[in-house]
């Protein structure tokens, strides 16, 4: 089949990109997304121009390195589905499809489609993880996890960090992912001694960098190409206001956030 | 040259022990005062990075990728195998250790192998410490499986994304670490050059992915964690992104290359649906458990699979093996696969496909369980196909999952350049010819976690740093090189894509050095090579510049790499004159077509030397030993 793609180019974040129409006629419906901005980056070669820059690698859904808008989108109509596992059979020959990169002040681009997501691995540093060197860990059976807890916490891990979330939401807020940390570690029995230091400093992180706040849109959770519940968010609120409840400097001394 | 292993003298069983106890130490005051480079931030990297800052070292650690979460470990499925023995079914270290230098058909060192299966145990603790969700009973104790072709559940999961949840773990170990300021994380980097000082590692030079900057890093130690080279089939299961380039860039400065024609073959596949076609995608082994595996009887049958009754279809593994059915290793099941299409008995519109069936597993326990038990993979199968896995069967095909070869190490993870450490897929070390299921994370961490933060603290202690920075002149010649191969890569402006190329390569190399391999025709693929790579210098086209975000030029300059590699594995396969594990010559087989291995003469690790642009490789053989394990035709009739 035959499609326009409308995509935004864009040499570097000091020079104004926009929209550029392309026609490509040899779609086939068993391709996916990426494959498709593929066959087109050849063609795209071949005539001695740059082609788009976009980021991929697993093309498996599941290392988060893709996503862009797909007409308004993020990682296009399909539901729980990233761009790399999205098939065109989706599509109509002759369609239109608009590609733009994720907008959000917290993602800074860089070249076409590709955005700097740093500020995600930011909010991780400052407390999404449990404190457990290596060579400290107990016998693995000594802590029992009853199966509904870790399935709620798998739920949240699944998380792949791709920023959708920040993307789809009107005000681009980090919660969903946020949260999804939040949520995973501090539903376990291994995540409760940092608990309410973790929410605090996670928070302050994300509110240190250029995200939005959460107005309850729910936009996020649709957009997710992983389903994270909209209830990570309500464990993030939670956490966070049990430890602002109880906060103490002495208790809870927290880190300062880096600068976003 | 002779290669010296360093393997422990005395019991198996105390080797590590041992060996640790030998080990010089760096005090704790003098730690912070030595810094170490890690290249790769995928379980092995992560998990050595995050380990030798805990340790106080100052790390500095790159990766291509724009985060250190993205790197390939992450879509491992299936799970991690440890020797806990919890569900009281056999399973013990040794019987771990036996199984995998079986199943790698006797060409792994066996004290590597012990001390994997050793560590494999803790390896379980920490990640649970660190909050990795495994799988639970409703009681709230870790949960196992049997997988890939093991007798004995000792896998460990979590849902069909282990090797996510254990690579978070390591990657928020790394993060802890890089807020506590003993580990600088260096994303969207590639490393393009080793530098060697005084015939030791002492830097990297790399390659900033968004400003195009060549920078000179030098350290006391560099450690590579870069994954498998399986792109050099163009097609794989491996990210886009995987390449060869770091550790074939320190073959060419040194470091013996070792067993490269070792490649594995995974069976559960979705078949190929065109040409333009970017990578494969697995469906987890652990399919294999409820599946059955089919073809019709009859060639060329192209009934849809509803209307061919039970009698004319052919379950083949469960005819061949009985003992094992369709949970034979990987290797065997792939050629299986290879062979009965061959005979014309494929299905799907290509003819290279085979019916993996769920109706019987679903008849017996229900949908429900079989959705609890493969609801992702399911999905993913559907969403790719556009066919629903629980009323018709998959398709699957073999695709080139895994490298059990890579650059040689010894037991300290030490590659033939001193201070150069390797670990993960990278090196070539404890999978022998063939690797068997959740067997790559355990490495991958093993590795990381608790094999080198003693052996690199080893190699510190022993040795002293002359000072040096980036003006050195090994330095500034290595930086000179990478840009005069960079600006080459630009020039040349001719009329093929690197994507073009690259297909072409892994073409040749998957039809002479893929499943089924012959020294005439590994000599006629290393012709096409060396044609292919002639013109590729003449006629490859690099749009843009070297002074920005450019994909095309990063393409390049690895799959340049991956010409030279290619060539390497060939001359490796051509070698290697038996079959064993993934290396299958059609010239060595049993009656029954089995590979047919031949101990008298090729028990050894083949580590090759590079001797300069044109030159031929020079063989160093690493001899293997077995006390423990005899060698034994694999049978799992």
């Amino acid at each position: 089949m035959k499609l326009t793609l409308k995509i935004w180019r864009q040499k570097n974040s000091s020079t104004p990109g926009a929209f550029v129409r392309y026609a490509v006629d040899n779609v086939d419906p068993e391709m996916s997304m990426l494959e498709c901005l593929d066959v087109l980056n050849e063609t795209i070669i071949e005539r001695g121009e740059e082609p788009v820059a976009f980021e991929h690698d697993c093309r498996e859904g599941i290392c988060g390195s893709c996503g862009f808008m797909i007409n308004g989108v993020a990682h296009g109509p399909e539901r729980a589905t990233t761009a790399c596992q999205l098939s065109m059979r989706h599509f109509h020959d002759g369609q239109e499809l608009t590609l733009e990169p994720w907008r959000a002040r917290a993602f800074p681009l860089l070249k076409d489609l590709v955005v700097d997501r740093s500020a995600l691995d930011h909010i991780i540093q400052a407390g999404g993880y449990i404190s457990v060197s290596t060579g400290q860990a107990p016998e693995g059976n000594t802590i029992p996890v009853g199966k509904e807890i870790a399935d709620r916490a798998m739920d949240a891990a699944a998380c792949i960090g791709c920023g959708a979330c920040v993307a789809a939401c009107p005000n681009a807020s980090a919660v969903l992912f946020t949260g999804a940390k939040i949520a995973h570690l501090g539903l376990l029995p291994q995540g409760q001694p940092e608990r309410d230091r973790r929410a605090l400093n996670m928070v302050a992180q994300m509110d240190a960098e250029a995200f939005g706040n959460c107005t309850s849109i729910g936009e996020c959770t649709a957009a997710c190409p992983k389903e994270i519940p909209l209830e990570v968010i309500a464990i993030l609120n939670r956490h966070s206001l049990q430890a602002n409840c109880k906060q103490r400097e002495d208790l809870l001394p927290l880190i300062p956030p880096v600068a976003g | 040259m002779t290669l010296d292993a360093r393997i422990p003298s005395g019991p198996i069983e105390q080797a590590w022990d041992k060996a640790r106890f030998d080990m010089k130490l760096v005090n704790p005051a003098n730690k912070r005062k030595h810094n170490v480079i890690v290249v790769g931030s995928g379980l092995a990297g992560a998990s050595a990075a995050a380990s030798l800052g805990e340790l106080g070292y100052r790390v500095q650690c790159f990766c291509f990728q724009d985060s250190p979460r993205r790197a390939h470990s992450i879509a491992a499925q299936g799970g991690i195998n440890a020797a806990k023995n919890y569900p009281n079914d056999g399973e013990s270290i040794f019987r771990l250790f036996y199984d995998t230098v079986k199943g790698g058909d006797f060409r792994a060192r066996e004290a590597n192998v012990y001390r994997l299966a050793q560590n494999s145990v803790r390896i379980i603790d920490q990640c649970v410490a660190q909050g990795v969700p495994f799988a639970r009973e409703y009681g709230g104790s870790l949960t196992n499986r049997s997988f890939g072709g093991a007798q004995v559940s000792r896998t460990f999961y979590a849902r069909g994304q282990t090797g996510q949840q254990l690579l978070l773990g390591a990657y928020q170990a790394l993060e802890r670490q890089v807020r506590a300021g003993t580990v600088t994380m260096t994303p969207r980097t590639e490393m393009l050059d080793l530098i060697v000082i005084d015939g030791r590692a002492r830097g990297i030079v790399t390659r900033n992915l968004v400003t195009g900057k060549l920078d000179v890093h030098i350290a006391d130690a560099v450690i590579l964690a870069t994954g498998g080279y399986g792109n050099v089939y163009y097609l794989s299961t491996n990210a886009k992104g995987s390449n060869t380039t770091a550790i074939w860039r320190a073959h060419k400065r040194g470091a013996l290359f070792a067993n490269p024609c070792f490649t594995q073959i995974h069976p559960t596949c979705i078949p190929v649906s065109g040409d333009y076609q970017s990578k494969l995608t697995l469906m987890s082994e652990s399919l294999r458990n409820d599946g059955r595996i089919w073809v019709p009887k009859k060639k060329d049958d192209q009934r849809s699979p509803d209307q061919i009754p039970e009698d004319e279809r052919d379950y083949y593994l469960e005819r061949r093996y009985p003992s094992f059915g369709n949970l034979v290793p990987r290797d065997v099941a792939s050629r299986n696969a290879k062979a009965v299409c061959d005979e014309g008995r494929g299905v799907g519109k290509s003819g290279l496909g085979v019916y993996l069936d769920f109706s019987e597993a679903i008849a017996r326990v229900g949908e429900k369980t079989i959705r609890e038990r493969y609801g992702n993979l399911f999905d993913m199968y559907q969403r790719i196909t556009d066919e629903d896995p629980y009323k018709v069967p998959m398709r699957i095909y073999p695709a080139i999952h895994y490298t059990m070869g890579g650059l040689w190490v010894d037991y300290h993870l030490q590659s033939t350049i001193p201070g150069l450490f390797v670990l993960g897929e990278a090196n070539f070390s404890d999978h022998g010819a063939n690797r068997l299921g959740a067997s790559a994370l355990m490495q991958g961490l093993s590795d990381g976690y608790f094999v080198i933060p003693n052996t690199v603290g080893h190699y510190l202690a022993t040795n002293s740093f002359a000072k040096a920075d980036a003006t050195h002149a090994e330095a500034q010649s290595a930086l000179a090189g990478v840009r005069q191969t960079t600006e080459k890569l630009l020039s040349i402006r001719g009329k093929r894509t690197v994507d073009s190329f690259h297909r072409e390569l892994g073409k040749i190399t998957w039809d002479y050095c893929g499943m089924a391999r012959t020294a005439q025709g590994l000599q006629t693929a290393i012709g096409k090579i060396r044609a292919l790579r002639e013109e590729y210098w003449q006629n490859v086209t690099v749009p843009g510049s070297g002074d920005d975000l450019n994909q095309s030029l990063e393409k390049a300059g690895r799959v340049a790499d991956f010409f030279e590699l290619a060539e390497l594995m060939c001359i490796d396969a051509r070698e290697r004159n038996e079959s064993c594990g993934g290396h299958f010559r059609e010239e060595y087989q049993t009656e029954d077509g089995e590979a047919k291995r031949d101990d008298a003469n090729y028990s050894y690790v083949a580590a090759w030397g590079y001797r300069g642009a044109g030159q031929a490789p020079e063989l160093t053989k690493e001899p293997l030993e077995f006390h423990h394990v005899h060698p034994s035709q694999r049978s799992y009739k």
